[in-house]
Formats: C-alpha cells, sequence, structure tokens
C-alpha cells in the first residue's frame, strides 16, 4: 500500500499556500495532519497530482484565547488542544470530545482544522463545533470569509471550502463558566469512529435572553445535525421520564441514517436518541444554574 | 525512477541522517530501509495497528502517516535508541521480566509510545494504560503481561535518582 | 525431584534482539541487487480470464519482470492436497496462479518485479486483464443447494465432501427420549491477522544452483518439498528458513500459498533476490481464512438432564479451494461431544465450495465452532428443563473414575477422542469458586431491578493437540561445552527457544546459558512438519527428553571406561559425569565430547560425536480441556456488551514454563472475545469482502479486552515424558462459547437466544427491541 507518485510543495506562508491552491486547483490535495489522506494516498483511493503539505505555516498553529473567545489555528494539533490549559477551562465539552477521536499518535499529528475540513460523518469534532457556536475563517487568495458551523459541514466529505479556499481558524465563544455541557458517544472500540455520538453545550440565560442549549448529533446522517426540537424540548421544564423520552423521539425523527458494516440505520437511529438523552443529564448534571434559569424564564432559545 | 526528489535532512535517536528520496515514500520506509533501523515495524499502513509508532520531537507518531519529507528538521527517536551503552531502558527490562512479549512485533511501537506516556505520567493506574495501549493492537499477549509490563516500568523509572531513564 | 528449570518461568532468551529492535523479521532481510515483487489478484469472485496485457507494466521503468501462469509453464501445476477424507467428493487445490478461472476475489493472477514496493504498485495499475465475469457462489447455504453457480466447472455441485460419523445409535436415542432440542446455530470465525502479514525472500545462486528462501512459514520442511517438486530441484540444493516472525495463528501455514513459489521462481529467472512482502489490505484478501459453519443440531435428553443423543449436520464453507481438506470440520466434530457421555453421537458435514478465500485452520481449528455449538445446546436443555445450566453439565460430565472414556468422536490425524489424564469436574467447582458463581447468581434479579442486566455462564472444551504425525530434535554436545539443539519447527512468538532449552539444560544439567537452539531452518534440521495444533511442547518436548536422555547414556558409558567405573556408578551433575558422591573424580561433557571425535577414537557401530537425534511420534493425541467462565452486562439501550469478570481454569498437564503458558492462554482468549464481540468478515452478494482494512474488521484492543484471571489445574499426561498437553489454542476455544451465553443470560428477561457468533451491539439490541414487540 504505497502512495502514487506525487510533486511535493511545502509553502511556509498562507499567501503561498493560496497561490499554490489557486494555480493546481483540483489536481492537489492539501496535507493537514495527514491521518486521514495519507491512509487514503497508501490505499490509493486518491492519486492528486500535487500534495501541499501545510505543516511548514507556523501561524496556522496558534491557539489564542482571548476574553470570550478561542481562536484556533487550522493546523493546531489535536493534542495541543486537547491540553491546553485555558481550554480545558473554557470548552470542556471540546476537550472530552478530543479523548474519544482515535488514539493519542493520531492526536499528536492529526489537526483540527484538518478533521474539520475533512468531514466524516462520524467524526465527533463537526458535531463539537456546532453545538460550541463556532465560526470557520476561509481564506483564499482574493477574499476572507467567515461560515458558521452550521453551515460548513455539506455532506460526507464535503465542507463549504471553495476549491481554491483553505480553512485558516475557528472560532467560538466561551460558554459561561458554569454552563453545563454533555458528551456521549458509542463506537465500536475505544477510538473509533462514532455510531452515533451527541454533543450538548447549554447556554445559560441572562438578562436578555432565556437558556437556551445546542443539541449535536453525529455518525448518523449526512453531516452533523442540530436537533432543535430537543433543543426546545431540553430548555422547556425539568428533567423527567417523559421528557427524557420526548429528547430521543425528537432525535430518532430528526436523523436520516446511513447503513454500514458497523451498524443498520436503525441502529444508529435508536442509539443517537439514547445518547442525547444521556449527554443532555450529564449537561444538566453539570450546569447547575440552569435548570434555575430556565424554570424562572422558559422561552426562546438563545 | 521518475518521481521528484528531495533530501531528507533529520536527527535519528541523536544523529543526523540525510538521504534524498522520492518524495512519496513513507518516513516508515524511509527509517526500516534507508536509515537501516529495521526496529520500527509496519503491520498495516493506515494508523491502526500502531507497530511503527515512533517519537517525533518526543511524541509518539505513526510512521506509515508520514512522508518521509516530513522528517527533515525534526528529532525522530525509535526503538533502537532507547537502551543506554550500559542498560535497557527500564522499560525493556521491564517487558523482558514479566513476559509483556511474545512474537515481539508490535513491541517497539508499544515501548515508545509507553517511553512518551510515562514520562508524562509516572504513576500511571492500569486504565489509564490500558487506555494509551488501545493505540495499539496485539494479536499475541491479550494486553495484560504489557500492561503489568508497564506498571512494573513505572516502578522501575520511580526509583531512579532523577525518576527517568 | 526438584526441578532447576522445567516449571519454572525462566525470562525468554528470545526477548532481548526483540526488545532493542536487533530481530530479524522477513522485512529486515536485504540483499545485494535485491528486487521487489507484488501480486495482481482478482477484483472478481468467479470470471474466466480471457487475455492478460503485460506490455505496458513491463515498459514501466524499474519494471523487471511480469509472469503469467503461462511463464510459470510446469511449475503452475496443482498445489497438493494436505489432509484426504474418505467422504470427498470433489478434492480441488489451488495453483500459484490463475489459469483461466478466477475463483476468488483477491485470487492471484499475475506476479510483478520491479525496483521496489512503490514501482511495483505502479506496474500492477498498467496490466490489462480481460475478464468475463460470472455469477459467484456465496453464501454457503446458496452455494450447497443444487442450481447454484458452480465455484468449479469441472464438478456437479459445489459440494466438496460429505462426511458421516456415527456412535451408537441416534435415530433409536431420539425415538425414546423425553426432551428433543432442535436448534440451527451459526458460529463464525474470522481471520488471524497478526500483526506481521506474510512474506518471502528468495536467493537463488546462479553458479552453484542453490536456493535460500526465506518465508513466514509455520511449516519449513514441508514447504522445501513442495518447492522442490515445482521448480524442478533437489531438496538438498534448496534451504528453507523461518526468520523471527510476527505471529502465525494458523494463517502462515500452507503448503504452499502462491508467493512461496512465485518469488523464488522469480529470483531464479532472474538471477538476483527477490522479496515479497504483503501489505494489510492483501492479506485480507490473499491470505486463508476460517469462516462460517452452519450447525443443524438436534439433542436428546432425560427429563432429569441427561443426555441420550446428539446429532449434528454441519455445512461447512470451504472457500474457493480445499488445499488443507476440510480440516476444521473435521476438528470440530472430533472434540464436539466436549467433556460430557453422550451415548449416541452422529455428526455429518458438508464441505461447500464458495467464490471466497480458502478457508484453513486459525487457532482453535473447528474447534470453537464445536465448543459453541455444545455449550449453547446443554444451556437450551437446562432453559427447557428449567435447570440451572451448571447442574445439567454436573449430571454428564466425564468423571476421573470414567477414564479412559471413549466419547465416540475421531479426531485429526484418526484420532479417538478418549478422556484420560483429566478431571472436568474438578475444573468446574475450582471456577465456580473464582466466580463466587451461586453468590453472584442471587444478586442478578435485584441488579435487573435497577436496570442492571447481567449474566453469568461457564463453558466447557475440550481440545485435540499434540497431534501427529511427528517431529524430531538433535542435541549435541560440543568439545566447547555448548550444548546445539535443532528441530524441523519454528517459532512465532511461543517462546519454543526458551522452552527446549529448559527441557534439555535440565536434562543435561548444565546452565541454560550453555544450551543455543535452532529452528525452522531446513539447513539446521530438514525433518519436521510444523508449529500447529498446539503441539510443539507435546512432541518436540518429548523428542528433546528422548535425544538428551539418549546424549546422557552416551555421556556415562564414554566416561565408564575413562573413569574405570559401572556405569551404575556414575551420575551427571553440573554438566560433569562423576563417580557417585566423589566429584573430583569427573570428566565434563565437553571432554567427552571431544573425546568422541573419530581423530580420537572410533567404535565400530557407535555414531561419533556426543550427540542424538530422536523422533517422536505420538500415537493419536492428546486432549487439553478447560472452562472459561464470564459475567457479562449488557446495556440494554445500546445493546453493548461488557465483560465484568473473566476466568480460565485450564488443564495442559505440567507446564515447561508457567509464564510462557499463561501468555498462550491470555492470547489465545483475547483471540476469543474478538471473535465473539468484534471480528466479523463481511462479503456483499458479488463475494466481494468489505472487510478489508482495520477500521472494518475489528481487532479488540486494550480497551476491550477485560483482566483474565487464569487457573491452572494440572493433570498431567501419562502418555509422555514430560506430562505435557498442549496449551496454544484452548483459550480461543472457550471465548466465544462463554461470552454468547453470558449475554443470553443477561437478556434471559427477554427471551433471547445467541444462535451466532460473533454478537455486535446492533445485533444485541436486536434481540431486547423484538422481545418488547413480541
Amino acid at each position: 500500500m504505497k502512495p502514487a507518485q506525487f510533486l511535493y510543495r511545502d509553502p511556509v506562508t498562507v499567501a503561498e499556500a493560496l497561490n499554490l491552491l489557486a494555480e493546481h486547483g483540483e489536481d492537489a490535495r492539501l496535507l493537514a495532519g495527514g491521518q486521514s489522506l495519507v491512509p487514503m494516498l497508501n490505499f490509493r483511493l486518491v492519486q492528486p497530482a500535487v500534495i501541499i503539505d501545510l505543516n511548514g505555516i507556523e501561524e496556522l498553529g496558534n491557539i489564542q484565547v482571548t476574553g470570550d473567545w478561542f481562536k484556533i489555528g487550522s493546523m493546531a494539533r489535536q493534542a495541543a488542544v486537547e491540553s491546553h490549559r485555558e481550554i480545558i477551562r473554557g470548552w470542556p465539552l471540546l476537550v472530552d470530545a478530543l479523548r474519544h477521536v482515535a488514539h493519542p499518535p493520531i492526536r499528536n499529528r492529526g489537526t483540527i482544522g484538518g478533521s474539520l475540513a475533512h468531514n466524516d460523518p462520524a467524526a465527533e469534532l463537526p458535531a463539537v463545533m456546532i453545538a460550541l457556536r463556532a465560526h470557520m475563517i476561509l481564506q483564499s487568495a482574493t477574499a476572507q470569509r467567515t461560515v458558521p458551523a452550521e453551515s460548513f459541514f455539506v455532506s460526507p466529505l464535503e465542507t463549504a471550502l471553495a476549491p481554491d479556499e483553505l480553512l485558516v481558524a475557528i472560532e467560538a465563544p466561551v460558554p459561561d463558566s458554569s454552563a453545563g455541557w454533555g458528551f456521549a458517544e458509542i463506537s465500536r472500540r475505544h477510538g473509533d469512529f462514532a455510531l452515533a455520538a451527541a454533543a450538548v453545550q447549554l447556554i445559560p440565560g441572562d438578562t436578555a435572553r432565556a437558556p437556551g442549549a445546542r443539541i449535536v448529533v453525529t455518525g448518523v446522517a449526512e453531516r452533523p445535525l442540530r436537533v432543535s426540537e430537543a433543543e426546545n424540548i431540553l430548555c422547556e421544564g425539568a428533567w423527567s421520564a417523559a421528557r427524557d423520552k420526548a429528547i430521543r423521539a425528537a432525535v430518532e425523527t430528526a436523523v436520516e441514517p446511513f447503513e454500514d458494516l458497523h451498524a443498520p440505520g436503525w441502529y444508529r437511529q435508536q442509539a443517537a436518541g439514547v445518547m442525547a438523552a444521556r449527554a443532555c443529564q450529564d449537561a444538566l448534571m453539570r450546569g447547575a444554574d440552569f435548570a434555575a434559569q430556565r424554570d424562572k424564564k422558559p422561552g426562546a432559545v438563545a | 525512477m521518475n518521481g521528484e526528489r528531495r533530501t531528507v535532512r533529520t536527527i535519528i535517536n541523536g544523529e543526523p541522517f540525510e538521504r534524498e528520496i522520492e518524495v512519496r515514500l513513507l518516513a516508515s520506509d524511509f527509517i526500516r530501509h534507508e536509515a537501516g533501523l529495521t526496529g520500527t515495524h509496519v503491520g498495516c499502513e493506515h494508523g491502526v495497528c500502531g507497530a511503527c509508532t515512533i517519537l517525533l520531537d518526543g511524541a509518539p507518531v505513526r510512521s506509515c502517516l508520514l512522508l518521509a519529507v516530513q522528517l527533515s528538521s525534526h528529532n525522530v527517536e525509535t526503538v533502537e535508541g532507547l537502551e543506554s551503552a550500559q542498560n535497557l531502558h527500564p522499560l525493556q527490562q521491564s517487558f523482558w521480566e514479566k513476559h509483556g512479549l511474545q512474537c515481539g512485533y508490535c513491541t517497539p511501537g508499544i515501548l515508545m509510545t509507553m517511553k512518551a506516556f510515562l514520562a508524562e505520567n509516572p504513576n500511571p493506574s492500569t486504565a489509564e494504560i490500558r487506555t494509551v495501549l488501545a493505540g495499539h493492537l496485539c494479536r499475541c499477549t491479550g494486553y495484560q503481561q504489557i500492561v503489568e509490563s508497564v506498571v512494573e516500568a513505572a516502578e522501575r523509572m520511580a526509583q531512579l535518582p532523577d525518576g527517568k531513564a | 525431584m526438584a526441578t532447576r528449570f522445567v516449571g519454572e518461568r525462566i525470562k525468554r532468551r528470545e526477548d532481548l534482539s526483540l526488545l532493542t529492535g536487533r530481530a530479524t523479521f522477513i522485512d529486515d532481510i536485504v540483499l545485494p541487487r535485491m528486487v521487489h515483487g507484488a501480486v495482481l489478484r482478482s477484483p472478481h469472485a468467479s470470471a474466466r480470464i480471457h487475455s492478460i496485457q503485460t506490455a505496458a507494466a513491463l515498459a514501466l521503468a524499474g519494471v523487471h519482470a511480469v509472469l503469467t501462469s503461462e511463464q510459470l509453464g510446469d511449475a503452475n501445476s496443482d498445489m497438493p492436497l494436505l489432509n484426504d477424507d474418505p467422504g470427498f467428493i470433489y478434492p480441488r487445490t489451488h495453483r500459484a496462479l490463475a489459469a483461466g478461472e478466477v475463483r476468488f476475489v483477491g485470487e492471484a493472477v499475475a506476479f510483478v518485479v520491479a525496483d521496489s514496493r512503490y514501482v511495483c504498485e505502479d506496474a500492477l495499475a498498467l496490466i490489462e486483464v480481460e475478464y468475463e465475469v460470472r455469477e459467484p457462489a456465496v453464501d454457503v447455504i446458496a452455494a450447497a443447494a443444487t442450481g447454484a453457480p458452480l465455484v468449479h466447472d469441472d464438478t456437479e455441485s459445489n459440494i466438496a465432501c460429505r462426511t458421516v460419523n456415527e456412535s451408537g445409535n441416534t435415530a433409536r436415542a431420539f425415538e425414546d427420549a423425553e426432551v428433543i432440542i432442535r436448534e440451527v446455530l451459526r458460529p463464525e470465525r474470522g481471520a488471524a491477522q497478526p500483526i506481521e502479514t506474510r512474506g518471502v525472500v528468495a536467493d537463488y545462486e546462479t553458479k552453484t544452483g542453490r536456493l535460500t528462501v526465506w518465508d513466514t512459514t509455520q511449516v519449513p520442511v514441508g514447504a522445501r518439498t513442495v518447492l522442490a517438486e515445482k521448480l524442478a530441484m533437489p531438496e538438498a540444493d534448496i534451504t528453507v528458513i523461518a526468520p523471527d516472525v510476527g505471529g502465525g495463528f494458523g494463517v502462515k501455514i500452507m503448503l504452499v500459498y502462491p508467493e512461496e513459489l512465485l518469488v523464488p521462481f522469480a529470483a531464479r529467472m532472474l538471477g538476483r533476490p527477490v522479496k515479497w512482502i504483503e501489505d494489510r489490505q492483501e492479506h485480507f484478501l490473499g491470505s486463508n481464512h476460517e469462516r462460517l459453519m452452519v450447525h443443524e443440531v438436534t439433542l436428546a435428553a432425560t427429563r432429569d438432564g441427561r443426555l441420550l443423543g446428539l446429532s449434528d449436520t454441519f455445512y461447512y464453507d470451504s472457500g474457493a479451494y480445499c488445499p488443507y481438506g476440510p480440516i476444521n470440520a473435521i476438528c470440530c466434530q472430533g472434540i464436539l461431544p466436549g467433556p460430557y457421555k453422550i451415548p449416541n453421537l452422529r455428526t455429518e458435514y458438508l464441505a461447500v465450495y464458495t467464490n471466497t478465500p480458502i478457508v484453513s485452520p486459525y487457532r482453535g481449528a473447528g474447534q470453537p465452532h464445536g465448543a459453541f455449538v455444545m455449550e449453547t445446546m446443554m444451556n437450551r436443555l437446562a432453559g427447557e428443563l428449567e435447570m440451572d445450566p451448571v447442574e445439567v453439565r454436573r449430571r454428564n460430565l466425564v468423571s476421573p473414575a470414567d477414564c479412559p472414556y471413549d466419547a465416540g468422536t475421531v479426531f485429526q490425524n484418526d484420532t479417538p477422542l478418549i478422556h484420560q489424564d483429566c478431571d472436568y469436574p474438578a475444573e468446574l467447582e475450582k471456577l465456580l469458586e473464582a466466580l463466587d458463581y451461586d453468590a453472584v447468581l442471587r444478586t442478578l434479579p435485584g441488579l435487573r431491578d435497577v436496570g442492571v442486566y447481567r449474566g453469568i455462564a461457564v463453558a466447557f472444551y475440550v481440545e485435540g493437540t499434540g497431534i501427529a504425525p511427528y517431529e524430531g530434535v538433535e542435541v549435541r554436545v560440543e568439545p566447547t561445552g555448548f550444548v546445539h539443539v535443532a528441530t524441523g519447527y519454528p517459532a512465532q512468538g511461543q517462546g519454543h527457544h526458551t522452552a527446549l532449552a529448559q527441557v534439555v539444560a535440565e536434562a543435561l544439567t548444565v546452565d541454560l546459558e550453555q544450551v543455543r537452539v535452532q529452528s525452522g531452518r531446513t539447513d539446521a534440521f530438514a525433518w519436521g512438519v510444523g508449529t500447529l495444533s498446539s503441539r510443539s511442547a507435546v512432541i518436540g518436548g518429548t523428542a528433546a527428553v528422548l535425544a538428551s536422555a539418549r546424549v546422557r547414556k552416551k555421556a556415562l558409558e564414554l566416561a565408564a571406561t575413562q573413569l574405570e567405573a559401572a556405569v551404575d556408578d556414575l551420575e551427571l551433575v553440573s554438566g560433569c559425569v562423576q563417580v557417585k558422591g566423589v566429584p573430583g573424580h569427573s570428566i565434563t561433557l565437553g571432554e567427552l565430547a571431544a573425546q568422541s571425535n573419530p581423530i580420537n577414537s572410533l567404535e565400530p557401530g557407535v555414531e561419533p560425536g556426543l550427540r542424538a537425534t530422536e523422533y517422536h511420534r505420538p500415537e493419536g493425541a492428546e486432549f487439553s480441556s478447560g472452562i472459561h467462565g464470564a459475567i457479562v452486562d449488557v446495556d440494554i439501550e445500546t445493546g453493548v456488551p461488557t465483560i465484568q469478570k473473566y476466568v480460565v481454569v485450564h488443564d495442559c498437564g505440567n507446564m515447561i514454563n508457567p509464564a510462557i503458558v499463561e501468555g498462550q492462554v491470555l492470547g489465545g482468549t483475547a483471540q476469543g472475545i474478538g471473535g465473539a464481540f468484534y471480528e466479523k468478515l463481511v462479503f456483499n452478494d458479488q463475494g466481494q469482502l468489505l472487510t478489508t482494512t482495520f477500521m472494518d474488521y475489528l481487532l479488540p484492543t486494550a480497551m476491550e479486552i477485560p483482566e483474565i484471571e487464569i487457573h491452572h489445574l494440572d493433570r498431567p499426561s501419562t502418555r509422555n515424558p514430560l506430562g505435557v498437553k498442549g496449551v496454544g489454542e484452548g483459550g480461543a476455544i472457550g471465548a466465544p462459547a462463554v461470552c454468547a451465553a453470558a449475554v443470553e443470560a443477561a437478556l434471559q428477561p427477554f427471551g433471547a437466544r445467541c444462535n451466532a457468533v460473533p454478537l455486535s451491539p446492533s445485533d444485541i439490541l436486536a434481540m431486547i427491541n423484538n422481545a418488547k414487540i413480541g
């Protein structure tokens, strides 16, 4: 399993990378962490004429946490984000989800941006970014634009990235420090892709708005799905067996599960409901204030 | 050969190593056949089995998922660099004592991962060891004697003057 | 008598080179001017080949040769049939390269040789084959039916072999029975998947006509014989060497795989060394599997749980060819009764060709299927009688007082299953104690009330080990004092060298470091069968004991003259022969070896040197046994099983090295758990294997395999001097049965029936869902 021939380019600036992309277009593939691309090269599932190695572009590896936001460069290693003190403090949902991604040697090379741009329908990070209300910053030779995570993931292995665009950073607001969160996943083995997973981020309210939540499931559809109906149910009252059942049903209805070797569609559908309910329960336990706020001010979702 | 070529300039187990190669050459093949260090093994070439794991700037990575050209200007450590001139590394000693290997094919990758792991986690629980070990497939041992070997290595290393090999 | 080495946890001598990256695995072998090979494999499960265009591939820079069946000529004759069966109807073996027909996806069609594996793969893409695709026969039951597409054109059906074995009269037993249980059970195995794939390096010296082949084979001696025949060369000009091998588990046994012939053929043709290393994806297609058996089983018993009869008709998926014969079926029915007394037994197996890769043994060789069938039927009987599954077993166990007890079946090599040197009741009691079985049972209803669905189960197995035909061991003392030991069977991680050194050092009273072992290379020892069927300690160990004993005897005889004493007055202590009780009056083994050089003396009829070669040909087989116990929780919302506790009580007789034995039990059990919950080969209806990567075919990791508690219950064999019974496969045999049974027990409130393994979470959740609906 050896790659076919290719030309190799290793730019050191974003501008250089973008020029190469513009020059080679669909003949080129971007090499980020390589944990998804290199297996495909080895299997000869892809045979690009040009490989553009992004690992030499230092500015893309930055992790910035300022006040209420993080900005993670697309080439930041998953392991670096997982062990970053401020990310651990501010975005525990992200850190917990990362621990479900494969194994440490994969995360030592794999990048946040690479995983997001690859968009495997059973990957964890895309769902988490939607739950965190993240934005993707895309750059081409001529322009920069911002795409909310919810619109970024289009279909399996396809994102909103145009052929001449590079994902340069991901930004997300820091959830309130008391905000509850939950992440639950079923996989065949530790570290495998999700058969079904749910990322839940509670968004405590304030004087201006009611508390809300994001419930995003993955592994069960063409792309990670935000299940608004489940979010409404979660926000409308205290946790109960009925509410638990309603959340499961809402998730089961929302997903369009696919079937593969590891599980049939009905299984993913059922498991997604279970994961969502469990993640919601964990989120409520963690976010002590949430229930109090919710019960004071039922209303619109954030 | 008609492929594009580059010169790799890297440091392996503390020694500089330089070779001109085809850009598509995988790092695993480079280490084994260009540098002649055959202790790192190839099991799957898609990053799952872990046999090819080396330390890149101190962090365990799959050499089968790296291009050789990506090794330039980085530090590579392989199993051949574990022992010192006088002694086996405590991990090697412990695996020997506790029967932590049978065919030995998956072993070098595990040793490299555990070297880095114990450096960060000098007193791990068996649960923590198993979580990290899960990144390595072994068909011979059923993992139990590997876990026991790592536990013993941690104890050995704790007794060393500076806590590390 | 106290032993010095045998029975001790001696550190393995194999480990130092393995731990320091200094071992020599097949891909570590590098020779001057060496080139590389790759195999073009069929993308179709059934097709006729109309043409193969190789010109474009040959024209690629760096390509040295492209071989098809045409170039091989007479070398491409059918491979030998390894196991005949009186029930064979259509024995069919494979060839090195397909000639006109392909019969499974992955079958070798052409062989490319080029400067590097990278260039080989470039060249493979340039070979054009014109296939006429035909409808394949994939499912074993469908393939057995009349009118199914034929895997072999020159047959009238895909049923390769039909064999009936009977003891007693099951028809009559079923007539009178108070209780009859009928089930259809579908145990499936998978693929061995050692972490090292296969590989071959061949070096043909044109000047001398000598061929050296390094090969990841478990059977080097047999490989040499086949190569000699196919290459039309004297065996004496061929050396086959198994280097360090990264796991075998049965998949590295074939006589021979295509590449084992293609590589030497190419080396001879090109006059330069050739290396072929299998990659993981091709290992899934080009190396053998062990797969599905569909068992239609009927069990007859009395109301108080005593077995009257068992009838099992099963279909055995053979793959596209049957070079190994229906060996897994033979082994399955051979141990089917397990440790139970079943007075009337009938088995019928139909080995069926399908357009899929060849089926041959993988650790257990059909015995995991057999244990699954028998243990599941015992649990169903218990359910029917509302009796505890342990009690049902107790009532039917062969006990020591019954031994020797002929179980009524015949294992491979025509060996009847005769229970002896065993104590199944003691194994059961020990397991129950280790599991705290009764106490755990009492907790189960309460746990269910709080939503914890826990099951506890046990599963016995009896396995045939130490099978014929033979092995040989040479023990030779050198004038240096070193003791050289050589044998024909190689190792793939079992620590054979350590074990043999322990046996010989003990026998000759020398230090372990004095003993040097060579194995698996025909230039060191040219006779042997190979490493399989848990036989090395039994047969090789016995041969080593016999050879050492003869060396000892000769040493005493030689010394008697020197020391002017009678042989009976002499003893061997610390490698010296001395007059009993007179340490000063002695002569070392090394000195005796020097003196036995014909330069010094040569008595008529006396072989020179202080050495002996002994061959051991056992009568029949040994039978090891064990019982697995598992406590498993099932998450009823997701179907995910979690093993809470796993205990193995096993009896392999004496243990040469307990650490090695435990490693074998742990590793085997892990592979068995893999087969219970994770590993499944999946074909689509066109015969395409869908599981060809480690992301699709799931090997369990350290997070899926629990801690396993082992208890040794050793009833030494009385049939070999070491008292050993073989241990390599047992762990894999009991695990699928006990895992399925524990899940079934956990889901008893849902009336779940685990009639198949492996069990995925969706399989388990389906059982729960169906119960809720139904």
